[in-house]
């Protein structure tokens, strides 16, 4: 492979190629979850998976689990071409997976967990005296005997069940164990144990392939490292202790490419205070914030995931409710936990999941846009198709959607499209302010400048917006103004123009990088 | 490394319009845009295709009785007869199914329907709501029918049961109250107009298969042309959708309930009038028969999808397979057989015609990138 996003390989690690991904594609209707993927693991190693939330780390994972197949690309398992069928085909070929929400049963004990699916048997009887007994040696193995192996799953602490699926993997004999945010459920000192056993599976020549948010992580426990963005490989093979931060984050948000952004208008055109919030808190997620959007003005958020800009938006909307604090509307304090006052207020979403959370996929197109309106339309409670495909249609022309056929089912669109349905629905009626949860996560470069203008059009219409968005660049180049949000609370408030991307991202990164983030 | 990648991305071939031909209907779309629907296709093409299958599926079960009874069926008058019986026999589900499919299209499911008209039945029997005449007798029974609906839309969408535990506990406390009220006795009704409206013919045609009719009809205009209907067909197919697009998902919820409950007291008159009696143990297992009919009619059991249309085929392929068995003389013990045999077709076929798609989808994915 002659490319020049790949490193040589590190030479810290010695162990022969266990695993090796070449050009791995795989499409779903309407997403192309991996575009491209390279990736090579050695026996031995700790191999770390990098990247964003949509970056096809979970695609990946479940490609080599055997639950999706690849639409093209080459998977070799130890020198050898494989495809496995189903995640049982995998498992036997010594790949196992652990999830970051344990799938384990949890009125089943430990031992029978371990074992689930290939119990040792005898005439049809399970050799459950065996099977504990095989039990405690893999859990001694992992370094924790003091697991009773007859105990239900469900009276273990979070880091116990964890060892239970590593126990599960060690009875397939796995040769390799991947890992989805292991960390995640684990106290803090309950990580250095789980290093340490990583550490022991690693000297009996297994490999890991290890997925974190948590970046110090990484240093400590990895070899190499692979980074992710948008279904490709951006980068493989990189040393895991080497390689500068900001080397990685910018190959994770892709910074090398240039988007275009319209150009803000030349005089101060905000208007009237709109959205007033003050002291919003919703423990756990967001402390004290308070924050003002003015009519026609664009006020970015920036943030990593678990910075808690995507629970504050939608308490803001009333999805979730507060504490403590006050949202208002034009002066007017709304009900909260009502997204129905939020949305006669004036209030839009378009929200952080586009397909869970905003769409009915099996509806046409125009049902879609005017799913927060088709009542405007009603009289005496009929509905008004003509006129709601009149306006859909409206929508769809002056929003350029592809293709244009209304009809179709929103399913068969691209992501792109899909943000453009989601946006189109709140340019009807009569939003005044608009929230937007990473509004160009999945969608691709030429409809992400058109999402752009028709934010930006939107404010010069008056509409005040109010944007969360992980990709630093686009905050900047989007927003007027621009908070900084790190651990649930606002870092730093300042008008676009005089913040520049690398103090955003020390502000967003300081301390811990990306501590405490969610798949 | 885009370079080395040899296909082309549907999703980037749909972004850029110069790369891919537009498709055709798209065009035509736009040339007399707002484009006109056929009104009996409503808007999805799909339902109206499975509906043209459960048409297929009653033809040949058509087929199959005049096979097996030609001697009847070369009567006409007796064909005309036992039509009506087949409605008739398919009236009182089919109007339980009705408000049964809006509940399933919404995301839930309704189990206490059989034991909601046996309360309702017996509600409006007694002695005294029987001294306020037929009025009275309707309004109990359709009061019931709306409470009872409505406590389990309460349950479920302010108390967050489960419908299918909240629905279970209210068909077992139903028809508990139900045997209370009657004491476990037949009560007989004795008002002429109540009992009149199952033997009343209009043009030859009972007044039971009008109501069943007048009721289909309510039910499609609600689910297609209202506000209703589009609020039903939202929560059902992405309540976080409908919710953060501000529909107020539990009110909506909860009318559904009161909606099938509804159902449950129309049909509730009906059958007390057939039977000009009312008890406890009536419209049992009606719940069974609904959700079957509605799951044969192609409403998708986790929601979102469903036709009205498709539900009284379902009701109608039912009756038909009774009635088949009748004029055969055949047992019901072999007639439940079968029925459990076409459900089990039923879902297989929507299985396959889903199957086939996904394939379809792919195919056609692995054409464009060669």
């Amino acid at each position: 492979m002659t490319n020049p996003l790949v490193a040589a390989p590190a030479d810290t690690v010695a162990g022969e190629v266990v695993l090796r991904l070449t050009d791995v594609v795989k499409t779903f209707p309407g997403v192309r979850a991996l575009d491209g993927v390279q990736l090579e693991v050695r026996a031995g190693e700790v191999h770390c998976l990098l990247g964003q939330n949509g970056a096809g780390k979970s695609t990946l994972i479940k490609v080599l689990a055997g639950v999706h197949r690849p639409d093209s690309g080459e998977v070799e398992w130890r020198g050898e071409p494989a495809s496995f069928a189903n995640p049982q085909a995998a498992m036997r070929a010594g790949i196992a997976t652990i999830y970051q929400e344990l799938d384990l049963v949890e009125d089943l004990s430990v031992a029978e967990n371990a074992f689930l699916g290939h119990e040792p048997r005898r005439l049809g009887f399970v050799r459950r005296g065996h099977m504990a007994r095989r039990t405690r040696q893999i859990l001694a193995r992992l370094g924790h005997p003091e697991i009773p192996p007859g105990r239900l799953v469900r009276h273990l602490p979070a880091a116990g069940k964890q060892i239970v699926s590593m126990a599960r993997a060690l009875s397939h004999e796995a040769r390799l164990i991947i890992m989805d945010e292991p960390s995640a459920v684990l106290a803090h000192d309950e990580v250095g144990n789980l290093f340490r056993i990583i550490r022991e599976l690693t000297a009996q020549g297994i490999a890991v392939i290890y997925i974190s948010h948590r970046l110090e992580e990484i240093r400590e426990i990895g070899d190499r490292v692979t980074v992710l963005k948008d279904g490709r490989t951006t980068a493989a093979n990189l040393p895991a202790r080497a390689t500068p931060t900001n080397d990685l984050v910018a190959r994770m948000t892709g910074r090398t490419i240039e988007y275009v952004f319209p150009e803000r208008p030349a005089d101060e055109t905000a208007g009237a205070e709109l959205l007033r919030v003050d002291g919003l808190t919703r423990p756990g997620e967001f402390a004290d914030v308070s924050l003002a959007v003015r009519a026609g003005e664009i006020v970015g958020i920036a943030g990593l995931v678990g910075s808690g800009r995507s629970e504050l938006l939608e308490t803001i909307y009333g999805a979730r409710r507060a504490q403590a604090g006050t949202v208002r509307m034009g002066g007017r304090t709304l009900r909260p936990g009502s997204v129905g006052a939020a949305v006669r207020a004036g209030m839009g979403m378009a929200p952080e999941e586009r397909k869970s959370q905003a769409l009915l996929l099996g509806e046409p197109i125009y049902r879609n846009v005017t799913l927060a309106t088709f009542g405007r339309y009603a009289r005496l409670g009929f509905t008004d198709a003509g006129r709601e495909r009149a306006e859909a249609d409206r929508i769809a022309d002056s929003l350029e959607l592809r293709p244009r056929d209304i009809r179709r089912p929103v399913r068969t669109l691209s992501g792109g499209n899909q943000q453009k349905v989601v946006v189109g629905r709140w340019l009807l009626g009569d939003t005044r302010l608009l929230l937007l949860d990473e509004p160009t996560r999945g969608v691709d470069v030429g409809a992400r400048a058109e999402l752009y203008q028709v934010i930006r059009s939107l404010a010069a219409r008056g509409v005040g917006v109010l944007l969360v968005s992980s990709e630093v660049p686009e905050v900047l180049g989007l927003a007027d103004r621009v908070l900084v949000m790190r651990e649930g609370r606002v870092v730093r408030e300042a008008p676009a123009g005089e913040i520049d991307e690398d103090t955003v991202l020390d502000l967003v990164m300081a301390g811990s990088l990306m501590e405490g983030a969610p798949a | 490394m885009s370079e080395t990648t040899p296909t082309a991305a549907p999703e980037r071939a749909a972004g850029l319009p110069a790369q891919s031909p537009p498709v055709d209907r798209a065009e035509t779309a736009k040339s007399d845009a707002p484009a006109r629907l056929s009104w009996w296709r409503g808007d999805g093409g799909e339902g109206a295709r499975r509906n043209l299958g459960l048409l297929a599926t009653l033809l040949v079960l058509v087929v199959i009785g005049i096979l097996t009874r030609p001697d009847l069926y070369g009567n006409a008058s007796w064909v005309w007869g036992n039509t009506l019986t087949i409605l008739k026999l398919a009236s009182v589900v089919g109007v339980v199914t009705v408000g049964m499919t809006f509940v399933i299209i919404g995301g839930g499911i309704d189990l206490s329907v059989g034991a909601i008209v046996a309360l309702a039945g017996v509600w409006c029997t007694t002695v005294a709501t029987q001294s306020y005449g037929a009025g009275g007798m309707i309004f109990s029974a359709l009061t019931v029918g709306l409470a009872v609906g409505l406590v389990n839309g309460l349950l479920i969408s302010y108390g967050r049961l489960v419908p299918f535990i909240a629905t279970l506990a209210m068909m077992v406390a139903a028809r508990g109250l139900a045997a209370e009220i009657s004491d476990k006795q037949t009560q007989v009704s004795n008002d002429t107009f109540i009992n009149g409206i199952a033997s009343t013919n209009v043009l030859g045609i009972p007044l039971l298969v009008y109501i069943l009719a007048a009721v289909v009809v309510a039910g499609w205009v609600l689910l297609n042309r209202t506000t209703f209907g589009r609020r039903t067909v939202a929560v059902g197919g992405n309540p976080e959708a409908a919710r953060l697009a501000g529909i107020n998902v539990r009110r909506h919820t909860l009318l559904l309930y009161g909606l099938s409950g509804l159902c449950c007291g129309i049909a509730a008159i009906m059958l007390t009038s057939q039977a000009t009696s009312a008890q406890a143990a009536m419209a049992n297992l009606y719940e069974l028969d609904a959700i079957a009919a509605a799951i044969i009619g192609g409403t998708l059991l986790s929601g979102g999808r469903g036709t009205i249309v498709g539900s009284l085929l379902g009701v109608i392929i039912f009756s038909t397979i009774t009635n088949l068995f009748a004029i055969n003389g055949l047992s019901t013990e072999a007639q439940n057989m079968v029925k459990g045999g076409i459900i089990v077709a039923a879902v297989l076929v929507q299985q396959v015609q889903f199957g086939s798609l996904t394939q379809f989808l792919r195919r056609n994915r692995a054409t464009s990138t060669t």
